[in-house]
């Protein structure tokens, strides 16, 4: 792969000076940057209200909250750390990535790309504002059921309506640019089966984004006519069904998960073959078994709800398709295996995270599996097995691949090396404090700790303390990658225009840092 | 595929004022829904919410110039109209998609919801709590009649839906007409055509407001009067928003049409709007069908 150096003829200006610069900017670098600093700064905001969970249950009794600050904890948490965190910090990856890694001047839409980041900041301060009005912030969980949503819900409820409707106006228009700027604006060469996977997951996930936030935007609107205007779409007595709440919010929730990992994927499959020094194993094969994973997400979603009283072959179908989708994540798993087999394997941050990232997303992959066994989810449901399960795929999964493919880019975005050292140790103590959070709560939700209780029985108590001890050391670890992250942007080694060695990319034929505009003239792809 | 006068305006203050513009005016919206009589006069809410929407009008107008401007001045090549044409499409599936939400939940209501609060089936447990419910459809009754005051009858196909379903047809084959006169550079020919499409567009809507008065006041189909009226005017009304916001859009096509805008092979936003009609229309279709007709 070659490609013609930088061009500079149409923009050989820089940035614009001072705030301007952000509120106004269409640069795809500034707006990733943006994307990327709100999605951290998310990350702590939620992650303050995890401190605050680990806190009321490192012992049992009531210590710190009362129960219905402990809702709304769990539910702030929960909405934060799902549309604030990780979500973003991918469109920020996106957003940087993107351009550079087909070849591409910029996002297809500039403009629609800093609206769809600027409305993000708003949706947050609304969202954030409703724990100032009167009954508090919202308390019915992230997932939102009906009645608790509806006919129990405090009067803040209305504002977080509004907030979902933002923060999803703002997906939409950010996946159509994402697949415009796909689809329109690959360098001349650069053929679909020639796209890093990074492309082609994000290709897949901005189509269900696309398909998935409209339908959450129409299961919030019929909350919002229930509580303000008297239909009865959750309510059996005019007709309606709390669990056609739970139907709907999953067919966009299913879609939701794999929106937050497909991404992680595709930097797991640029970071593996880097370090290992080997190309990537079974390129077609992944990106297939990714097409099957987002096409499986839609017929899935009753996985979720198998205690509601479904009929028996629904059950039936639900978890056997749900089954299915072991089949392309198998594929993936064992593709990075045989990527990693024999190859001339370093231990850079990125790696230790990408390889964090293939072990522990794989455990809770299993665990998935054994939910989707509807018997034996009627045991499973709604204890602390659930959030062990998908905390192993969103933390040491999702933001893992987030963390990895941070310090794999950061050369490129700042133009300095970060601290190696330091940044092992952030690597180390994340890698055991969120196992010491997480692993025990297997063992609490089998033996039968509910989810979303701030008390529990004293059989409980010791595996809660250990949870609590890695959760709140996980915490504490983060700000060391801020001061990494800091330490990195204002200095540092310089980083040459391909730090690592085996990596391979558009991205690493421009310089570090990758200047303000970067293809005007587009490279051409062998 | 790429080439090097790919469009990237320089910088731009409307993403960031439209975001604060959709800010207060669904601010407003909040506080108009959240207000009760206790909070005193409802003016406050009413000018937040009027002065977010008016500022987000003025700015959304004033990126629209700016794009149009951009368009005269030669800065959007093909490929720039390629990104555009994507776009919208994409928009428009996600259009889909919501409207899916309220077909999935009008299904899945009228096949398992109502049949098992009648008492079908071996899940069905309802009726230990509402004995005397019958389930049909379209419900003539709720399963609490005084929560919900049942409708006391239904809107008939083959009234004011049927003349509506034969205007909004015959609109999309009039804005098609449009579109072939602008393609042949017939400009009054295009400007009749689609002015003909947009009155079409708004007789739709007034006898979709005639059926809700007649349907609200006559047959006491009301949000609050079960499920059959919180689906009938969730998608009704939902589709009458879209047809009125297309009409606009072509309305504004047409105005611009008069300021010499659109060549037979520039019309990007007049087609993006017929697109979005044609996309109106195949709603209604599926309205008229599932809930109307069957």
């Amino acid at each position: 792969m070659s490609s013609t150096a930088v061009g500079a003829e149409h923009h050989d200006h820089g940035p614009a000076k001072g705030l301007k610069r952000w509120l106004y900017t269409t640069n795809h670098k500034d707006i990733g940057t943006m994307y990327l600093v709100l999605s951290f700064v998310m990350f702590l905001y939620g992650g303050a209200f995890a401190m605050g969970i680990r806190l009321e249950l490192f012992e049992p009794g009531i210590q710190y909250f009362s129960p219905e600050k402990y809702n709304q904890m769990i539910t702030m948490h929960g909405l934060i750390m799902v549309f604030g965190a990780v979500m973003p910090a991918f469109v920020g990856l996106a957003n940087w990535m993107i351009p550079l890694q087909i070849g591409a001047p910029d996002m297809a839409l500039p403009r629609m790309n800093n609206w769809s980041f600027w409305i993000l900041p708003f949706a947050f301060s609304m969202l954030s504002m409703t724990t100032f009005m009167d009954g508090g912030a919202p308390n019915f969980g992230w997932t939102f059921y009906a009645p608790l949503s509806t006919t129990y819900a405090p009067p803040s409820t209305t504002f977080f309506i509004f907030a979902v409707h933002m923060m999803g106006i703002s997906s939409i228009m950010g996946a159509i640019n994402v697949i415009v700027t796909i689809f329109n604006m690959r360098a001349p060469g650069m053929t679909w089966m020639k796209m890093p996977l990074f492309v082609w997951t994000w290709l897949i996930t901005a189509f269900l984004l696309i398909a998935a936030m409209p339908v959450l935007a129409g299961a919030v609107t019929m909350m919002l006519f229930d509580i303000h205007l008297g239909t009865s779409f959750f309510d059996a007595a005019g007709g309606g069904d709390p669990v056609l709440f739970q139907h709907i919010f999953w067919f966009f929730g299913h879609p939701e998960v794999y929106i937050m990992i497909l991404p992680a994927f595709g930097v797991v499959s640029a970071i593996l073959p880097a370090f290992a020094r080997k190309p990537l194993f079974g390129y077609t094969s992944m990106v297939w078994a990714v097409a099957s994973i987002a096409l499986l997400s839609f017929i899935v979603w009753a996985h979720h709800m198998f205690l509601v009283g479904m009929p028996l072959v629904a059950e039936l179908f639900f978890m056997y398709a749900t089954m299915l989708i072991a089949i392309p994540t198998g594929i993936k798993v064992f593709n990075w295996m045989a990527t990693l087999y024999q190859g001339s394997i370093t231990f850079e941050t990125p790696m230790l995270f990408a390889l964090a990232f293939l072990v522990l997303f794989t455990c809770g992959g299993l665990s998935g599996l054994m939910l989707s066994i509807g018997p034996a989810d009627f045991q499973y449901h709604d204890t602390y097995f659930v959030v062990a399960h998908f905390h192993y795929v969103l933390v040491p999964g999702a933001v893992f691949a987030i963390m990895a493919g941070a310090y794999y880019w950061l050369p490129k975005w700042t133009g300095h090396m970060y601290d190696e050292r330091l940044g092992k140790i952030h690597f180390w103590l994340s890698f055991i404090s969120i196992n010491v959070t997480f692993f025990p709560q297997h063992f609490l939700g089998l033996a039968g700790m509910p989810r979303r209780i701030p008390d529990y029985a004293l059989m409980f108590s010791d595996f809660n303390m250990m949870s609590s001890i890695g959760g709140l050391t996980y915490g504490v670890s983060q700000l060391l990658f801020v001061y990494i992250i800091i330490k990195c942007v204002r200095g540092g080694e310089k980083a040459s225009e391909k730090p690592w060695d085996g990596a391979e990319g558009l991205e690493w034929t421009v310089p570090s840092p990758a200047p303000y505009h970067t293809f005007s003239t587009p490279p051409k792809v062998d | 595929m790429a080439d090097s006068s790919y469009y990237v305006p320089e910088s731009s203050r409307h993403p960031v004022l439209a975001s604060i513009g959709m800010f207060v005016m669904l601010f407003g919206l909040g506080m108009i829904m959240n207000h009760s009589e206790a909070d005193g006069s409802m003016t406050g809410p009413i000018v937040v919410c009027s002065v977010g929407f008016v500022f987000f009008a003025y700015v959304l107008w004033q990126w629209f110039s700016d794009v149009i401007r951009e368009n005269h001045q030669g800065l959007t090549s093909l490929q720039l109209k390629d990104s555009y044409a994507m776009g919208m499409s994409w928009f428009i599936f996600s259009e889909v998609m919501f409207f899916a939400a309220f077909f999935g939940a009008l299904f899945y209501v009228r096949s398992f919801v109502v049949p098992w609060l009648g008492g079908e089936g071996d899940k069905a447990s309802s009726h230990l709590l509402w004995s005397d419910f019958r389930a049909m459809w379209p419900p003539m009754s709720n399963p609490d009649n005084t929560l919900y005051p049942a409708m006391t009858g239904v809107v008939h196909w083959n009234e004011i839906p049927l003349i509506n379903t034969v205007l909004l047809l015959a609109s999309s084959v009039t804005v098609h007409f449009s579109h072939h006169a602008l393609l042949h550079d017939e400009r009054s020919k295009f400007q009749a055509w689609l002015g003909i499409t947009i009155l079409l567009g708004a007789v739709f809507v007034y006898y979709q407001a005639a059926e809700y008065e007649h349907a609200w006041n006559d047959l006491s189909i009301t949000l609050n009067s079960g499920i059959y009226g919180s689906t009938f005017y969730m998608l009704t009304g939902f589709h009458g928003l879209h047809v009125t916001l297309g009409a606009f859009m072509l309305l504004v096509m047409l105005l611009r049409s008069f300021k010499g805008h659109f060549t037979k092979d520039d019309h990007f936003g007049f087609a993006a709007a017929s697109w979005y009609w044609h996309f109106v229309d195949v709603v209604w279709v599926g309205l008229f069908l599932f809930v109307y007709i069957l």
